[in-house]
């Protein structure tokens, strides 16, 4: 099943581009359909920020180093209830801090991360959690930050922060992870 | 929404995407599943599969009958012979004694051998026989490759189903999921075909993002999926043979749902353009053009296409939660709800004739899989799991593959969708999730 080194080249003749520009060279396993293995490269956009995938950790954790400090602007997940895209009433500050900073600072860009815990149908958690990215962009926005500040992203319920199936797992996964990204 | 019509070429051209192959992962470790019937027919059919005569060495010491016998007792409508019970072992009709089978309380016998044409065909000839009328039932060969015999074991295991119960057999398609690996948030993803046993599993895609929302097309010859590798949502379809891929929607905010249309020209999407707000939309991909279907402010996704092409049916929680609809899928047409009576249904995915509806719903208990009539009717819930989700059936309708989680574990699932029969697709480390079964190979 594992025997698979000269397999492994016979076909990286197979080697394929996609219309992205993307070059991703299709692998034969064992069984002779390829594999394809994906990494992240160095990215120039807005829309990055982590400079590898191959660890898929860099995303996960709110970077600190960036972005305003004290003990609200330190903070950086927002956390929401079931099923709900409002900012709860103990965030509401902690956006105002994020708002003043990006405000005054108009350079900076943020990239904001929905996320949902695990239950119900996974694309709908997908629109969930860009619900609650956009939840906190308009209250960004009402702030004075300007919209090519913000990118938003949803994973949905398919990057938890913590494993489990409890209500306390599902209250630390439901949650806007905000990303200040120069 | 004007983002929405621009051309994904100048799209994607604002970005750097690289991708490099992992050279040492290739080859693939993955999880191995393992297939027990947790609920079968009381009144199963009694059936002995003899050994069949070997073809040696071309067959690669494959056991035809073990896997035949295998997929019809993993139906849950067959229970087989032990054969250490088994007297004789004919391979032919004119060797069995049927008083012996009959003692040992079967109702049907079959008997098969290979023969080794050339070094590219393997034939598989068997005998069904019903050993209480004495009729022969089935004389049939199937010719494969060496390297397929496999397949061809379960295409044996289709014509014998298909011959006892009058529903063609799936045993010879192949399922689609998404294995995970690690523990939060440093997980590994893998999107993984195998056959509907279980067995013959290949990794045919990996990434440290996530991967999500695998989906066949119609002929079999792709599969469409959502990958996060590059930090944002996209959606790629990949040849199965060769690997080939292309990215065919990376627009601002969520590219997710694919379905391909049944005639394989389509594929409708979920997009939410920078305004986030979820749409249905249905991508021509030889010309790229995109129609928007629905036109609403609340959440519109998860899209299937009924057998004939011209309707789409939908998860949206325009009426506060989600409920499902049906759209024309040429749009311009207000949708209509066509769930009631739970406060939670999502995820909807026809049946092969278009008759019967599986979706997900909540009630007090939690999540479960259900059925309904496409013309109307009350839901049927299947299963009793308190988060199950992602159902598909198979190409025969008979059953419903799903993802469940068990004891902490995310595992598949399947239920018959008369609810009679139910299994459990079990790996033996990381989670699996997403299946979605594919079509008949041929």
């Amino acid at each position: 099943m594992r025997k698979t080194l000269t397999l492994l080249v016979l076909a990286s003749v197979l080697a394929l581009s996609a219309c992205s520009g993307k070059k991703v060279k299709p692998v034969t396993g064992a069984g002779g359909e390829p594999v394809v293995s994906t990494q992240t490269g160095a990215q120039t956009g807005g829309a990055g920020g982590a400079t590898s995938g191959t660890r898929g950790t860099e995303a996960s954790t709110a970077n600190g180093a960036l972005g305003p400090t004290g003990e609200l602007g330190s903070q950086r997940v927002i956390y929401f209830d079931f099923d709900n895209s409002d900012i709860r009433p103990e965030f509401v500050d902690v956006v105002a801090a994020h708002g003043r900073f990006l405000a005054n600072n108009p350079a900076v860009r943020v990239r904001l991360e929905g996320h949902t815990d695990e239950r119900g149908s996974r694309e709908y958690n997908i629109a969930l959690g860009e619900r609650r990215s956009q939840t906190v962009r308009r209250a960004l926005s009402l702030q004075g930050v300007k919209e090519s500040q913000i990118a938003t992203v949803s994973y949905g319920e398919e990057r938890p922060a913590v494993a489990g199936s409890d209500e306390l797992a599902y209250s630390k996964n439901r949650r806007v992870e905000i990303f200040y990204i120069n | 929404m004007s983002v929405m019509m621009t051309p994904m070429l100048r799209l994607v051209s604002k970005r750097v995407l690289t991708a490099v192959v992992l050279w040492t992962v290739a080859g693939a470790a993955y999880a191995d599943l393992s297939i027990d019937i947790t609920k079968g027919v009381t009144d199963a059919l009694s059936i002995a599969v003899v050994p069949f005569a070997r073809a040696v060495p071309a067959d690669g010491g494959l056991d035809v009958a073990a896997v035949v016998q295998h997929d019809l007792e993993g139906s849950g409508r067959f229970k087989g012979m032990d054969r250490k019970d088994m007297l004789s072992a004919p391979s032919r009709i004119s060797d069995i004694q049927s008083a012996d089978w009959r003692a040992a309380k079967n109702d049907y016998i079959v008997v098969g051998r290979l023969t080794s044409l050339s070094n590219t065909e393997l034939v598989i000839e068997f005998d069904l026989v019903n050993l209480l009328s004495g009729q022969t039932l089935l004389q049939q060969r199937v010719s494969v490759a060496p390297a397929a015999l496999r397949h061809g074991a379960h295409r044996v295991a289709d014509l014998i189903y298909q011959r006892l119960t009058g529903t063609r057999g799936a045993f010879a398609t192949r399922i689609g999921y998404v294995s995970v690996d690690g523990a939060p948030p440093a997980q590994r993803y893998q999107l993984l075909l195998a056959d509907a046993d279980g067995e013959n599993i290949r990794v045919i895609l990996e990434s440290a993002q996530p991967i999500m929302s695998p989906a066949w097309s119609a002929d079999g010859e792709w599969v469409a999926y959502v990958s996060f590798e590059n930090h944002a949502s996209a959606v790629y379809v990949q040849r199965v043979r060769t690997g080939e891929r292309r990215l065919v929607s990376a627009r601002a905010g969520i590219n997710g749902a694919p379905a391909f249309s049944p005639d394989g020209r389509k594929l409708a999407l979920t997009l939410s353009g920078s305004s986030g707000n979820a749409d249905i939309y249905v991508l021509d991909l030889a010309t790229q053009s995109l129609t928007r279907i629905t036109e609403d402010p609340a959440i519109d996704t998860e899209a299937t296409w009924s057998p004939d092409g011209k309707q789409l049916y939908f998860t949206s929680d325009r009426a506060g939660g989600p409920q499902i609809y049906r759209v024309a899928a040429q749009g311009g047409e207000a949708a209509r709800r066509i769930s009631f009576g739970v406060p939670y249904a999502a995820r909807p995915r026809l049946s092969p004739d278009g008759t019967q509806l599986a979706l997900v719903v909540r009630d007090g208990s939690g999540y479960h899989i259900a059925a309904q009539d496409v013309a109307g009717g009350a839901l049927r819930v299947l299963t009793r799991g308190t988060l199950d989700e992602s159902p598909s059936f198979a190409p025969n309708g008979v059953q419903i593959i799903y993802a469940a989680r068990e004891r902490g574990q995310a595992i598949l699932a399947m239920v018959s969708a008369d609810g009679q029969v139910t299994q459990r697709l079990k790996a033996d480390r990381g989670e699996v999730r997403d299946p979605v079964w594919g079509p008949y190979a041929d």
